[in-house]
């Protein structure tokens, strides 16, 4: 019988489901493999079906989430968070800090339709999750690599080395050296191939703080570099504020002292 | 003409060299300017070469500007030169495919010899691919990869004229001259290059060359620029083995101090001339039925580094830099000879955060 698999919505953009979309043929062979009985965005709808893996995508942030993710976990044998959403409450989780009334009352017209938790948080911080995929989104490469794995039965090695790694291997030209730009990679997870090096841009950690960090460290150099405080806490909580090792150099930072540390 | 007989190229025929090794069916690899740094690259045209440009390097910080003068190689070395050549960062080794009846097969994958003709290295690194050498080609198990990229190569050395402020080779003896390893090497003056051959390949291309004789003031002007090259030198490590005052230090405070500032990234270690270690990955196919082995380059920065079964050998930043430094410096002498240091500077350029391996020393050593 082929592994059952399953792949849920939270709060979301929606692009780390595109992971999956994206696989194009590859899709095609990959339903050879395993039977996707949930995926929403790609056609079989069946919210509460078993499932030997189940693929998260999304933060909790409404009442509705709070049940849900329970159900699913109860329903789910392997469960995997995909992408910062799931794994550090993402983008959304830059609103933890703020007043949720006057934000709400400034963004949408009709605001009593709007239900929402007064903090978005990982998904980690409500069931337990197996294994965590980050990513902003997450790649198809990191979701076949997953899933391969599962399939031949050992836990998938988690993604471990800084960004710098794969910058240099790659041979690319260091921005923080060669233009003092505030890059991110000394400190993020590699998934993504060193991509904003790549264009000679500095990285912004979508990938999530990597194994070992220095964050004190980076955040003294970015101080040399000229940012202030505040600056600094940005480049941190941009994507993945709820990860601990960001969010307490945010804080370190100084700046932005009103995000909400994680448990 | 005998080896080490020195001729003159004027600088507008430059061109003519790079005909003659790409007649020869080399593909010439040269520095040029990407993003702002000198990297190494195939070229064709002596245009292609970093002309008029000079850069200034410093502890975690390097830029390129324009000189305003008309020389191909006024520049001190860039991140890399010709390790990822040699040693590429990321290289399949073999392939297993599952035949009938739980067999597998397995399939080398083996590097073709290119001929590769390097234009403008430097001292530094041909002492460093000697290490490299040893590291891969000369212990029980050669590399066919690494020894099948060896076979073919030609050596256009450069006699560093500009060292940057992060050079020290002068200190470890490697530099700034070429002494040995090249087929040729030129001495870059204001009109052109004195050359000399250092093999008989590399004079069997100069006899192909046109010519001209060097004169007393251009040989003068070689042996002056090759001192001010020594002296320009501000940085320096001591040039004794340095095994016992390391490992005596082992406990030193200086080791926290740096554990401070290290952002335990690995860039000192990939832009190292001298650094080899690798991990080995799999990457199947995804159904299952086939798989590629591949090498990458790693660093005794990451995590996966020292870690065996259940045990993460060097789990903080503190013991980490150590393990590079000591590493390095001191017990590199047992396995290979000498220090894995050349003096190229790069780890002190490169480092994000500008830590000097010139200065952690000094203090550690109490030299
Ligand atoms: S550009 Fe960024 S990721 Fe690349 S080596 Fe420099 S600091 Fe690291
Ligand atoms: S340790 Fe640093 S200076 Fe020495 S060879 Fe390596 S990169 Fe160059
Ligand atoms: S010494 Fe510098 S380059 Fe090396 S790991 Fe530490 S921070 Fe990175």
């Amino acid at each position: 019988m082929k592994p059952v698999v399953a792949i849920h919505k939270f709060t979301s953009c929606d692009g780390c489901q595109l992971a999956f979309l994206n696989l194009g043929e590859t899709l095609l062979e990959l339903s050879e493999l395993i039977d996707i009985v949930h995926f929403a965005e790609a056609g079989p709808v069946d919210p509460t079906a078993h499932a030997d893996i189940a693929f998260i995508e999304g933060s909790v942030s409404t009442p509705d989430e709070l049940a849900r993710i329970q159900q699913i976990r109860a329903q789910t044998r392997f469960l995997v968070s995909v992408g910062a959403c799931a794994t550090s409450g993402g983008l959304q989780a830059l609103r933890n800090g703020a007043n949720m009334e006057e934000w709400i009352g400034a963004v949408y017209a009709s605001p009593h339709y709007i239900e929402t938790l007064d903090i978005a948080t990982p998904i980690a911080e409500h069931v337990k999750v197996d294994l965590e995929l980050w990513g902003c989104p997450v790649t198809s490469r990191q979701i076949l690599a997953a899933v391969r794995d599962l399939l031949f039965g050992v836990t998938p090695a988690p993604a471990q080395d800084g960004v710098c790694m794969e910058c240099k291997r790659q041979g690319q030209i260091c921005v923080l050296v060669t233009k003092g730009a505030p890059c991110m990679g000394p400190v993020t997870r590699t998934g993504c191939g060193a991509l904003c090096p790549s264009f000679g841009r500095d990285c912004y950690a979508c990938f999530g703080p990597a194994q070992t960090t220095n964050c004190a460290a980076l955040a003294r150099r970015f101080e040399g570099l000229g940012l202030m405080p505040e600056a600094i806490a940005r480049r941190f909580l941009f994507i993945n504020s709820a990860a601990p090792a960001f969010a307490e150099a945010a804080q370190a930072a100084g700046g932005l002292t009103k995000a909400r540390t994680p448990k | 003409m005998a080896l080490a007989d020195t001729r003159f190229l004027p600088r507008e025929r430059f061109q003519t060299l790079l005909d003659a090794l790409i007649e020869r069916g080399f593909r010439c690899v040269g520095p040029q300017v990407r993003d702002g740094a000198v990297v190494y690259d195939t070229v064709t045209r002596s245009s292609e070469l970093p002309v008029g440009k000079h850069d200034m390097q410093g502890p975690g910080t390097y830029r390129l500007e324009d000189a305003g003068h008309e020389r191909m190689f006024a520049w001190a070395n860039g991140a890399q030169a010709i390790k990822p050549h040699l040693f590429p960062a990321r290289e399949p080794l073999w392939s297993a495919e599952r035949g009938g009846a739980g067999s597998i097969e397995f399939t080398p994958h083996s590097a073709a010899p290119e001929a590769v003709a390097f234009i403008g290295v430097r001292a530094c690194d041909l002492a460093a691919m000697q290490i490299q050498d040893h590291v891969f080609l000369h212990g029980p198990y050669p590399d066919p990869g690494y020894a099948a990229r060896s076979e073919a190569l030609f050596f256009v050395a450069v006699n560093c004229s500009h060292p940057a402020a992060t050079c020290f080779c002068a200190a470890t003896g490697d530099g700034p001259a070429a002494t040995h390893g090249y087929d040729l090497v030129l001495s870059e003056l204001d009109n052109g290059f004195v050359l000399s051959a250092g093999t008989e390949a590399g004079n069997a291309v100069m006899a192909q060359l046109e010519l001209d004789a060097t004169t007393p003031a251009q040989t003068q002007a070689v042996v002056a620029q090759g001192e001010a090259s020594i002296s320009a030198q501000t940085r320096s490590l001591p040039s004794r083995d340095l095994r016992d005052a390391l490992f005596n230090n082992l406990e030193h405070p200086r080791w926290d101090a740096v554990a401070e500032r290290c952002l335990a990234c690995g860039n000192c270690t990939m832009v190292c001339p001298t650094c080899f270690c690798h991990a080995e990955t799999e990457e199947p196919t995804l159904d299952g039925h086939a798989t590629t082995h591949l090498r990458e380059w790693d660093s005794c920065f990451t995590t996966g580094h020292s870690y065996i079964h259940g045990l993460q050998v060097r789990a903080d930043i503190r013991t980490r830099y150590r393990q590079w430094l000591t590493h390095k410096l001191g017990s590199w002498h047992d396995q290979f000879g000498r220090s894995g240091c050349v003096g190229c500077g790069r780890c002190i350029s490169w480092c994000p955060v500008g830590i000097d391996i010139t200065e952690e020393v000094a203090a550690i050593t109490g030299d």
